[in-house]
């Protein structure tokens, strides 16, 4: 089948655009720029050229191969297959961040179907699919899968809706899956009404590259398992849920020693006795001194420390590990992270104290990513990383670009520390637990730590604040923030201020949640030259009433102004709990559920 | 038998002024429980009418959820327990829990409460009751929700929950928006709904047989309760009938 569905001739008529077709040599031209532009990747750089003239804007909309949707009530389905008629792959996101945390109502939104029944028409040869925070049911992963004959790769992030009998549909159906990655889904599943969707991968060889499903709850049909890995010799990265043993891990592994990419399940025994002494342990490590190509490691759900020596003889080449499910102490930790020299990314729980971040900044030089999760996500917990294991990645991981920090107590000076030596940081998360909490050693606020940070880290990209904050911390963000694109902000600032030195300040701001933070109308108006350069405006829990948002929605028409009310309207008809704005091309959505309105 | 008085049921007689999500209540009069005491019309008097009143539910769930493996997010509608101060100098009070704080994601949350639970398990001891999981299927929806029966206390709970559940798809179905609840004790009416938008709760126990959901004790419901469907009126009509006799041989 050819890749080109439009075929030769009278392809002017097929052009987007609308109006009528451009003389001939225009035509010409038109293929000449199609032919350059199909080399250009990146969507800003495609979304400039767009804008040159019409007729680059229709070169550009049918050589574009990867349609990137941020908020997928930003535009709608019919217009954006119109304008690109020869997508290939589909990035859509749906619901805000906040919806992680619980903030937003079930039933809010991001459904998929209107989306993959206007794809089903407009791309039959659509590829890839990657959801983000979107809800999509069975019915709509069988549609996807009845539509799309040569799918195949679906990436579901956070995502909810759907069960194993779509799963099942998706196995059975796409022929062709190359990747199947669920990642921090909700499955709606049920005991009783499990499908056992690995058996229904076709019988023959596959060519699964990648499998991942250590979010699906319910244990899978493990001989099936085994028999689809053994059938499938593409296969690279492979991440099982905590259902699979250790024992059963090992012989997946002897499956497939060329896997780079492994999600360990439990890590443990089903049975809390360990049978035969030692043996299993250097059995397993004789199978992990096998897998030569495994560079990245994730899963440890259950893990039994005993069995983590047997990863000891892949430590030097991973690149990757993800212990953040695992509580694993400083003691456990040390043996396994001094070989691991080049490691760049590291996920860990805060179990291993100060005491093992300062192991990982011994070793791992080449760190690009770390992030730190608490084991007790609760605010008066104990709290088992401070400054000390702060400053001292700082200086061991120069090279780190991104970090994410759960703690009880933090200095200005450790995180100056850190804005010093890490000249590199994009990604910068700090989340001091106990809300509004100061510099644990003078009582000071925490502006100086975050100033330093947006003054010297000039490529920050992303910023999360907590702790104790004043004006003055949003006054330096303001300032030195020129390149943030993203900032979270929670029991944060003092008046109005704040928020709109934030909003004057950071012109490349596409992206800002905001909680708990005594911000009114005054600071949302200071907003309005800004934010239909913006993907999104999130505010909860702040000072604004329906009056400000009002405003706001009747000066700038191309946003959504969502208003979120959970509770009675007893007290406070003028109260906005929950603000959430978004420029759109599509308008008001018409599937609000009746908690949303829209101002 | 524990009486299922549950606030609220004054306004029964009352007429409500807002037509609220509720199970049916047990029991004409002032009936302690004694289910025999039911007529027909009592099964559907007061019924679900999806009118979409958010309440929110019970703060102590927070905790009891995130012990729960299954459960699949914090319930959204909480209240902040802790009044959000704005004085910087106070520090937040103890032990108070606000939703979404840390900003640690729900699936993470779980994830690691159902690793306290295998502690405790393996430690020989099992510190809540295992939870009672039943799905949750609406007619006209399009997907199923699961609910922890243990979660609840109360008829009024769960329907609290199941209406939030729910609310987008009965956004266009509630025609009957001034109704109160005096209309649905007259029989008659009932007919009327045959063909309307009202819906009733109802739930298949442990025998297999659908019952309206509301005619026992709450315990015994949740322990009888093996899956709940809110049904549309016209749908539920045959049930009480066999409700009433079920009941009767209980009794």
């Amino acid at each position: 089948m050819s890749e080109d569905e439009d075929g030769g001739g009278g392809s002017a008529k097929s052009r987007g655009g609308g109006g009528a077709p451009p003389p001939f040599s225009d035509q010409v031209l038109e293929i000449v720029l199609e032919n350059v532009l199909q080399f250009l990747s990146s969507r800003r750089d495609r979304n400039a050229a767009s804008l040159v003239c019409r007729s680059w804007y229709r070169a550009e909309a049918q050589t574009r191969r990867e349609l990137f949707i941020g908020n997928c009530y930003a535009v709608s389905p019919r217009r954006a297959t119109e304008r690109f008629r020869r997508i290939r792959a589909v990035v859509l996101k749906g619901k805000p961040r906040f919806a992680d945390f619980g903030l937003v109502p079930i039933n809010w939104g991001a459904h998929f179907h209107p989306w993959v029944s206007a794809m089903a028409a407009a791309y039959p040869w659509l590829e890839k699919l990657c959801l983000k925070r979107m809800s999509l049911t069975d019915g709509d992963l069988s549609l996807l899968a009845h539509s799309f004959p040569n799918f195949k790769e679906l990436s579901l992030i956070c995502c909810e809706g759907f069960s194993t009998a779509g799963l099942a549909v998706i196995a059975e159906k796409c022929r062709h899956l190359r990747v199947l990655d669920l990642i921090e889904d909700y499955l709606e599943d049920d005991e009783d009404e499990m499908v056992d969707w690995i058996s229904r991968f076709p019988e023959t060889t596959t060519c699964l590259e990648s499998l991942g499903f250590d979010c699906v709850g319910s244990a899978v049909n493990f001989e099936a398992l085994e028999a689809l890995v053994t059938r499938s010799p593409a296969l690279r990265r492979l991440r099982v849920n905590h259902h699979v043993s250790v024992d059963q891990l090992h012989r997946l592994m002897a499956r497939a020693p060329q896997l780079t990419h492994l999600g360990t399940g439990s890590f443990g025994s089903a049975a809390a006795a360990i049978p035969q002494g030692g043996n299993n342990v250097v059995d397993l490590m004789s199978t992990f001194a096998g897998s030569k190509s495994l560079v990245c490691l994730s899963g440890f759900r259950d893990v039994a420390p005993q069995y983590l020596p047997a990863i000891h003889p892949v430590c030097a080449n991973l690149t990757s590990l993800n212990f953040s499910y695992a509580e694993v102490s400083a003691e456990e930790l040390i043996p396994v992270i001094r070989h691991c020299h080049n490691l760049q990314i590291f996920w860990v729980l805060d179990t291993v104290r100060d005491e093992g971040l300062q192991a990982v900044a011994a070793t791992c030089k080449d760190l690009r990513e770390l992030r730190v999760f608490p084991l007790d996500p609760t605010e008066d917990s104990e709290g088992s990383v401070s400054d000390v294991g702060l400053i001292a990645i700082s200086e061991g991981c120069r090279k780190l670009r991104s970090i994410l920090y759960f703690c009880q107590q933090m200095t200005n000076m450790a995180v100056v520390t850190m804005s010093k030596n890490c000249q590199d940081l994009v990604v910068f998360r700090l989340c001091i637990m106990g809300r509004r909490r100061p510099d644990h050693v003078t009582g000071e606020p925490m502006d100086e730590g975050f100033g330093a940070i947006v003054m010297n880290c000039k490529k920050l990209r992303r910023l999360a604040v907590s702790g104790l904050l004043t004006d003055k911390a949003f006054a330096y963000i303001g300032k030195y923030g020129k390149l943030v694109r993203t900032l979270s902000v929670a029991f944060a600032g003092n008046t109005d201020l704040a928020l709109t030195y934030v909003l004057e300040g950071c012109t490349k701001l596409q992206k800002l949640e905001i909680r708990d933070s005594p911000f009114g109308d005054s600071a949302l108006l200071a907003g309005l030259h800004h934010y239909y350069n913006m993907r999104f405006l999130w505010m909860s829990s702040c000072k604004l009433s329906v009056r400000g948002c009002m405003e706001v929605a009747q000066r700038l028409p191309h946003l959504v102004v969502e208003v979120i009310r959970e509770r009675d309207e007893d007290d406070d008809h003028e109260a906005v709990e929950k603000l959430y704005m978004y420029r759109s091309l599509a308008g008001p959505r018409n599937d609000a559920p009746p908690f949303v309105e829209i101002l | 038998m524990a009486s299922l008085l549950v606030p609220g049921r004054e306004d029964y007689g009352l007429g409500l002024e807002e037509t609220e999500l509720r199970l049916g209540l047990p029991g004409g009069g002032g009936g302690e429980g004694d289910v025999s005491k039911n007529s027909g019309k009592r099964g559907f008097s007061e019924t679900i009418d999806l009118k979409l009143k958010l309440h929110t539910v019970a703060d102590s769930k927070e905790v009891v959820m995130e012990a729960s493996e299954k459960m699949k997010r914090s319930p959204p509608s909480q209240k902040n327990i802790l009044p959000c101060t704005n004085d910087p100098e106070k520090p937040p009070a103890p032990k108070a829990q606000v939703v979404g704080w840390p900003p640690v994601r729900s699936f993470r949350k779980n994830m690691m409460a159902s690793h306290s639970d295998k502690g405790s398990k393996e430690a020989g001891e099992k510190s809540s009751n295992p939870a009672a999981f039943v799905k949750v299927s609406m007619d006209g929806a399009p997907y199923l929700r699961k609910v922890d029966l243990k979660m609840y206390s109360s008829y009024k709970e769960l329907s609290m929950a199941l209406e939030k559940m729910f609310s987008s798809f009965t956004s266009g179905n509630c025609g009957s928006q001034g109704m109160n609840a005096r209309d649905f004790m007259n029989e008659s009416k009932l007919m009327d709904l045959s063909n309307g938008s009202e819906y009733v709760p109802t739930f298949e126990d442990k025998d297999g047989d659908w019952m309206l959901a509301g005619d026992v004790p709450w315990e015994m419901f949740v322990d009888s309760c093996k899956r709940l469907r809110i049904m549309r009126g016209s749908e539920a009509i045959g049930l009480a009938p066999r409700a009433m006799e079920k009941c009767k041989n209980r009794s």
